[in-house]
């Protein structure tokens, strides 16, 4: 059971689902389905396995699988999963076989479902990656299948929105690969050239050769997050995306972003990152605030989630530079939970589109009446994406904010009132939506079907249980945080300021 | 000298070393000769009898490779061919994209009712000036080279003769090479003029004795300079790339593949071998001016390669702009030009050209059928609906110009990672930046293409063109090519450490 490559199989079982799908004759369309929404299964189980197999007592990287690659340049094929991305693993997991049984294309099936599992192939390895080289090839490879996604099944201005989106994100991907070349190649020293994460880890960097190699790889993942001012492409590309597109481009990829900025930037250079942590605080509280702002303003409901996620993502930035346990813990639980609600969100107003094709606010009114289940499990989506407690948003952001107060205060000051313009927002636009007598348009609005109920369902399970009993994530992510903060106060004069318990 | 010594006797000449060249001229020959006596041979038997030729010279490279590898690197006739892995690689690059070439042409010619012998001598011919080129240990031998391949580009250029476009790069082609090669003549005689030879290595004897003394002498500089000129025309290095648009875009186009990649790889393999092997006494001063070059060649190739219309010229554009990358390596060579370890920029180079012939010669392929009959259409709009009616054909130019742009997974990926990491090993990370934001600025024109394949919706005018056919042997092509972007891209290896091999067995 230890040798088996289970991680290298994250990667194949989706890659090998989308050629059978590529290969699999277009008149069987139920057959295509079947074997996309198998694979997607077989790597939800995958993940399970994972999760329930983690030793929680390990901080270091698990499951570890290594192979040489590219020898000549010291390239390997270095997987290895620890708390900071186990649940990432599990969110793609999960979301997956959502998108591909709850939405719908409406046409070329095929080369719909093939694209979302290259995809999910391309997001499991850049999140199990411990190789910058191969990072890399994951992290620049599922801009293709997602550029298709956005380009071939959005909505009227997709062909633009998924150009933005491929070049933005290629010109931070841009300086990232002369960064992470600079970096194997300013590390070795005399020694031979090496793209392992572990062992670049190590080797010690000049201030300022650190501080330029750290805003190499941050560019990139800033475009990534999308952290202010680099956050255009997002609005454009969420609201034009398909919807199984929207909800995998919010929920998982924009994980990528931060992710890597704790995973390679913190990580390798931690004294570029404590050094400029105003700058990092400051963007993310002006994105928090900003977005907050932007969303409260948008006309277009899937425009408004979009906004939504700037300011989610803000206080996922905010934690991670303020640099203690708490924060930083905080800050992976919601990469996690921002993926489950916002990806629900996205869901819903797909589900919206669907019934009505318009996602304008004013066009939509009384919905509660006609349709309350679905109203329900909106407000509960909603509820979490606030922030309120007792349900999984809560978590993270509290943990943002209590473990930031520590090292950050006045930036986290001003974000808590992010939390209130977030109230602001969503409940503002429930109430234009859902509140009130319908009108003519409105009066048809079928309630929740079974098969989107049985997509929405385990979404909401996840939220409410994490809500209310998040011990289990959080004592797998924690040591794994823990080791990191170590790793940071080894290589500069960081302390970590009193840390207070964790577990609420 | 010769006339008066009279008992001057003629080198010694390794015959096995030539016979790549060897087969290639008697191919040429026999196409030239037996081909105007007699009827015309059946279809196909034109071309795959120059793939064969071709083939056959590539296999020969690989024994030779095996010599060179056993006994060490030696020159030929007399010095002035060198004999190693360098010569290898770039002959094996050659022969390659006359074998991928030459598969494509059959089809096209039939299309265009142009079908005979004399495209493809000239095809064996160039690529014979494109070896000697790549091969030359004399400036001398590198200008006979250069001239054999030109004259047979500037015929081939205009080929077509029921295109009149096809006339005007050809006459286009030669007044501007002719130029060119007036500079590059001008240069070789003033380097004569300090060193007294054309030979690489007496040439660098020659400074080794005097280079304190020469330090300043304007006559070698201006020798340097006028050099690169010649050869940067040949790359299409800007600012000498004004020909380039207009050649590629009226040329028929597979001799457009054979010019980007035959011709490119050849002139850059001859800049390689006088920057760096001839001239490394001058590397401080022409490395600037390199620099400039590549830089210049890249971000004026990809940002002009954006706002064209026409997919033949926006090719052409991005043919310069992944000119300027490989520039990138030789700059990074020039750092370490005449010294023992010779770093990471010459393999680089030629891992570059190589991979770039393999994936231009797919690209225009594609661009060959799309063209139809005519051999016009090769607007963007041309290209809508080809991923509803041949989706394979789309995703192979798919997954080609994704290669272009650099993608993971594929060749131009790890090609392009070569160059990026050569120049960062010499410390050239500006040039490295610019190369690399250059290359997003290209991407956006690739994904013009694939948006015009994959979700353009068909219009009216459309239905009145002629539907794309896609023939055997330009399938096959298309498939070696694609075949090899993917194999490379996953498993790249052992290409690097033959390139690798080019600096480590000299």
């Amino acid at each position: 059971m230890i040798n088996f490559p289970i991680l290298t199989m994250f990667v194949l079982v989706p890659t090998a689902g989308a050629v059978l799908v590529a290969a699999f004759s277009n008149r069987r369309p139920e057959w295509v389905k079947l074997i996309a929404l198998l694979s997607s299964v077989l790597t939800l189980g995958l993940s399970i396995w994972v999760v329930v197999a983690f030793d929680k007592s390990n901080a270091d990287f698990q499951f570890v699988s290594m192979h040489t690659w590219i020898k000549p340049w010291g390239i390997s094929w270095h997987l290895g999963i620890d708390g900071i991305s186990l649940f990432l693993v599990l969110l793609t997991g999960v979301l997956f076989p959502l998108v591909v049984a709850g939405t719908d294309p409406h046409h070329d099936h095929k080369r719909y479902l093939s694209w979302m599992l290259l995809l999910e192939a391309g997001l499991m390895g850049s999140f199990i990656s411990l190789d910058l080289f191969l990072f890399f090839v994951f992290f620049e490879i599922v801009l293709v299948p997602m550029y298709f996604l956005i380009a071939g099944w959005g909505y009227e201005g997709r062909v633009y929105a998924a150009t933005k989106f491929f070049l933005f994100t290629m010109v931070g991907s841009a300086f990232m690969l002369v960064g992470i070349i600079a970096t194997a190649v300013i590390a070795k020293g005399n020694g031979p050239l090496t793209f392992d994460l572990i062992e670049l880890a190590k080797a010690d960097f000049a201030a300022t050769t650190g501080r330029w190699l750290f805003f190499a790889f941050a560019v990139a993942f800033a475009v990534k997050v999308p952290i202010f001012p680099l956050h255009t492409w997002l609005p454009d590309a969420h609201t034009q995306a398909p919807t199984g597109g929207s909800v995998i481009l919010a929920a998982v990829m924009l994980k990528l972003g931060t992710y890597g900025l704790l995973r390679f930037g913190v990580y390798l250079f931690p004294e570029a990152a404590r050094w400029s942590r105003s700058l990092w605080l400051t963007l993310a509280v002006i994105g928090i605030i900003y977005g907050a702002i932007a969303a409260t303003m948008q006309k277009d409901l899937k425009r408004l989630v979009a906004y939504s996620s700037v300011a989610h993502l803000g206080f996922i930035v905010l934690g991670i530079f303020a640099m203690t346990s708490q924060s930083i813990t905080g800050g992976v639980m919601q990469n996690i939970n921002h993926g489950v609600s916002t990806g629900a969100l996205f869901l819903l107003v797909g589900m919206i589109y669907d019934r009505r094709h318009t996602r304008e606010i004013s066009e939509l009114k009384g919905l509660q009446k006609v349709a309350p289940i679905f109203a329900g499990v909106f407000m509960v989506v909603m509820l979490s994406s606030i922030g309120v407690p007792g349900l999984n948003g809560f978590v993270g952001e509290y943990l943002v904010l209590i473990g930031s107060f520590l090292t950050a205060r006045w930036w986290t000051v001003v974000a808590t009132t992010g939390v209130i313009l977030a109230a602001l927002y969503l409940l503002w636009a429930y109430q234009r939506v859902f509140h009130g007598e319908p009108d003519d348009a409105n009066r048809s609005f079928p309630d929740l079907k079974m098969r989107e109920a049985a997509v929405l369902l385990p979404l909401v399970g996840v939220i409410v249980f994490t809500g209310l009993y998040p011990k289990p994530m959080l004592d797998r992510i924690e040591p794994s945080v823990n080791r990191l903060i170590e790793h940071v106060s080894e290589k500069t004069s960081y302390v970590e300021p009193l840390p207070a318990v964790v577990a609420p | 000298m010769i006339a008066a010594d009279p008992t001057f006797v003629g080198p010694s000449v390794n015959w096995f070393a030539l016979s790549p060249v060897l087969v290639l001229l008697g191919a040429a020959m026999v196409l030239l000769v037996v081909g105007s006596l007699v009827p015309r041979w059946p279809r196909h038997v034109y071309a795959l009898f120059t793939a064969a030729s071709g083939l056959a010279a590539m296999i020969l490279c690989f024994f030779l490779w095996d010599d060179i590898t056993d006994d060490g690197p030696s020159t030929l006739v007399g010095n002035a061919l060198r004999f190693d892995v360098f010569s290898m690689i770039i002959t094996i690059t050659i022969t390659g994209a006359v074998v991928l070439v030459a598969f494509v042409t059959d089809d096209y010619l039939r299309r265009e009712e142009l079908d005979g012998p004399e495209v493809y001598a000239l095809y064996l011919l160039a690529a014979i000036g494109a070896i000697v080129m790549g091969s030359a240990n004399d400036l001398i031998v590198l200008f006979l080279g250069l001239e054999i391949m030109s004259i047979a580009f500037y015929v081939m250029a205009s080929s077509h003769r029921k295109r009149i476009e096809s006339q005007e790069s050809g006459i286009k082609y030669f007044i501007l090479g002719g130029f060119s090669s007036a500079f590059f003549l001008y240069g070789i005689a003033m380097v004569y003029g300090t060193t007294g030879s054309t030979n690489y290595s007496r040439i660098v004897d020659s400074f080794n004795a005097t280079v304190p003394a020469v330090r300043h002498d304007a006559f070698i500089l201006a020798g340097v300079a006028l050099l690169i000129v010649g050869l940067g025309f040949k790359v299409t290095a800007v600012p000498f790339h004004y020909w380039t648009p207009d050649v590629y875009e009226g040329a028929p186009t597979p001799v457009t593949s054979f010019m980007a990649s035959v011709g490119k790889v050849a002139a850059f393999a001859a800049m390689l071998r006088v920057l760096i092997y001839a001239l490394p006494h001058w590397r401080d001063d022409y490395r600037p001016i390199i620099w400039t070059i590549a830089v210049l060649t890249v971000v004026v190739g990809s940002v002009m390669a954006v706002v064209q219309t026409n997919v033949k010229r926006m090719l052409a554009f991005s043919s310069i702009s992944h000119a300027g990358f490989i520039m990138i390596g030789v700059e990074a060579a020039a750092h370490r030009a005449g010294q023992a370890d010779a770093g990471y920029g010459v393999p680089a180079a030629l891992l570059y050209m190589l991979l770039y012939s393999v994936l231009v010669i797919g690209t225009f392929a594609v661009v060959a059928m799309v063209g139809r009959t005519g051999d016009g259409a090769t607007d963007l709009a041309a290209f809508r609906g080809l991923g509803k009616s041949h989706p394979v054909v789309a995703l192979a130019m798919t997954v080609l110009l994704l290669a272009q742009a650099g993608v993971p997974l594929t060749s131009g990926f790890v090609a392009k990672f070569a160059v990026i990491q050569a120049a960062v090993e010499e410390h050239s990370y500006a040039i490295a930046i610019v190369a690399m934001v250059a290359s997003v600025i290209a991407a956006f024109l690739y994904l013009r293409i694939m948006v015009s394949m994959w979700v353009s919706e068909p219009e009216s005018a459309d239905d009145t063109r002629e539907p794309v056919r896609v023939p055997a042997w330009t399938g096959i092509a298309l498939a070696i090519s694609v075949g090899f972007t993917l194999a490379i891209g996953f498993f790249p290896t052992w290409l690097i450490d033959a390139t690798k091999a080019a600096v480590t067995t000299r």
